[in-house]
């Protein structure tokens, strides 16, 4: 069994875990009560936000904990684009490529006359400080691009992008998901404004994450109610989940230097493995991408049957094709980064844990390997392209 | 619950008739690589009897089961009963497909169609 679709979800660590249960049993108090026990509870929250700020260079007064990085995602471009409103601005550029979170937001304040312009992402999968440079215009409210794309890996060069943008007196919003806990990450050092995070993606529990909010800025609620998370968000805190993300961060990054070095070297190891199948290609740059992961496409096969016979060799790994979407076009960010239709439907990410070894990558290429050879073997369109009536793209 | 149900699970696995026949007398071919399904059917129709049937799918895992599935519906069959083979049938006898996945079984009455129009126009 290996699971390798790490930027999907991870696996609890133990010490989150602990944490989490720890916190359910001995402190079940409401932080928002005054007498002891739930005193007790606003503690624990408090240590939590201490720790996580720490984690990322922020002050604690800083961070909002939300529901996950939708939730911050969401609360980030909407307390920008009420601030712009107030003066004008309608602007907002992003990217092509970003999550779904933040493209729908974008959707909808479209809807509600905001203009937006997504930038081009390139065959690399890396946006550029000049493209930004050059969209970039005086009732620009709001610049929000990804730290790291969650499908293709790739880092973005956000402490440039942030400087820029500080220069030109533009917010700027960062959705660091993938990033935070897997790279190094500092909103000093990085320039944001505003930076969006979720804890299942760093081995801590689903249903919560943190939106860093720099000092000044003003929020916008989402969820109305009790005064919570300083009236900025309300609803009674997820304190067991809470604490046990900032106990999953701390071990994340305390061990990073360690982990990223081990997991890129068998990245690689399986990147060069994969490359031997024949017409196959990676998606994104290959350089510049997260320690974990792995994005091939194949040309003459379809990703769902290839998911699913990976899964029959006990193997998890996710795709993006039209088939595991439920829509009929493949990723958007596959497409974006200019791979048409016909290639796109036979793509594998594999998004290695930090405990994967050198033989769990060897077994990844055989059966990868075995699986793709196999799906050609009755595929019309491979027999097309081996046949020359057709002409090979990758 | 599961994606798919476990006939469609083992047609997907274990699919019947996969192959190309070589002198088949009727071919047909639906789909296109952008949507990500295509399915070529070959017939070797004798006496107007489909005596064999083989396919080669490029699609997800409905797709090729629902190619199988169609290929044994009409394998041994006349083509007056071939004809009246439908999606339907073939969604039924895999014990469903997802409602978003119907498409695939259109496709495998489709393709057979197509080749049976092939072998019709040969005539």
């Amino acid at each position: 069994m290996i699971y390798a679709d790490n930027a999907a979800t991870t696996k609890m660590s133990e010490l989150a875990i602990n944490t989490m249960v720890k916190v359910i049993n001995e402190t079940f108090g409401n932080p928002s009560s005054l007498y002891t026990i739930g005193q007790r509870a606003k503690e624990v929250l408090e240590k939590a936000r201490e720790d996580v700020a720490q984690v990322i260079g922020a002050n604690p007064r800083e961070i909002i904990f939300t529901s996950g990085g939708s939730e911050a995602d969401n609360q980030a471009i909407i307390t920008a684009a009420n601030i712009g409103k107030k003066k004008g601005k309608k602007h907002i550029i992003s990217t092509a490529f970003e999550h779904h979170a933040v493209l729908h937001t974008l959707a909808k304040l479209e809807k509600e006359g905001f203009e937006i312009t997504l930038l081009d992402v390139h065959e690399n999968g890396i946006v550029t400080v000049e493209d930004v440079k050059n969209a970039l215009r005086e009732d620009t409210a709001l610049v929000t691009i990804m730290y790291a794309n969650n499908e293709i890996g790739t880092i973005q060069p956000i402490s440039e992008i942030g400087k820029l943008c500080h220069e030109k007196g533009v917010l700027f919003h960062t959705d660091a998901v993938q990033a935070v806990g897997h790279i190094p990450v500092n909103v000093i050092d990085d320039n944001v404004d505003m930076l969006s995070a979720s804890s299942h993606k760093f081995h801590g529990p689903k249903g919560v994450g943190f939106l860093y909010v720099k000092k000044g800025i003003p929020i916008s609620n989402l969820i109305e109610g009790g005064a919570q998370e300083r009236g900025k968000r309300a609803g009674t805190e997820n304190v067991p989940g809470i604490a046990a993300m900032a106990a999953a961060l701390k071990e994340a990054v305390s061990k990073l230097d360690e982990t990223s070095a081990s997991v890129k070297a068998r990245r690689n190891r399986l990147i060069e493995g994969l490359k031997q199948i024949p017409h196959s290609a990676i998606n994104g740059d290959e350089e510049n991408r997260l320690p974990s992961n792995v994005n091939f496409c194949f040309e003459g096969i379809e990703g769902e049957s290839l998911l699913l016979l990976l899964d029959d060799k006990g193997i998890s790994a996710s795709s993006g094709s039209a088939c595991t979407s439920g829509s009929l076009d493949p990723s958007h960010v596959l497409l974006a980064i200019g791979r048409v239709h016909d290639v796109a439907h036979g793509s594998l990410r594999l998004s290695l844990g930090e405990d994967i070894t050198d033989e769990q990558v060897d077994e990844l290429i055989k059966s990868v390997k075995e699986v793709v050879e196999y799906l050609r073997s009755f595929s019309p369109i491979w027999r097309d392209l081996v046949a020359g009536k057709k002409e090979f793209i990758l | 619950m599961a994606l798919y149900s476990e006939k469609v699970m083992d047609h997907f696995r274990n699919p019947r008739n996969v192959g190309v026949i070589e002198d088949a007398n009727g071919i047909g071919e639906v789909g296109n690589a952008k949507c990500g399904d295509i399915m070529k059917m070959y017939l070797k129709i004798t006496d107007e009897v489909i005596e064999d049937v083989k396919f080669e799918t490029f699609g997800c895992g409905s797709a090729i089961a629902s190619s199988s599935m169609a290929t044994e519906l009409i394998k041994g069959k006349p083509l007056s009963e071939a004809m009246k083979l439908t999606n339907q049938a073939v969604a039924e006898a895999l014990d469903g497909l997802p409602d978003y996945k119907m498409h695939c079984s259109v496709l495998a009455e489709e393709a057979i169609k197509s080749a049976i129009d092939d072998y019709n126009s040969k005539k």
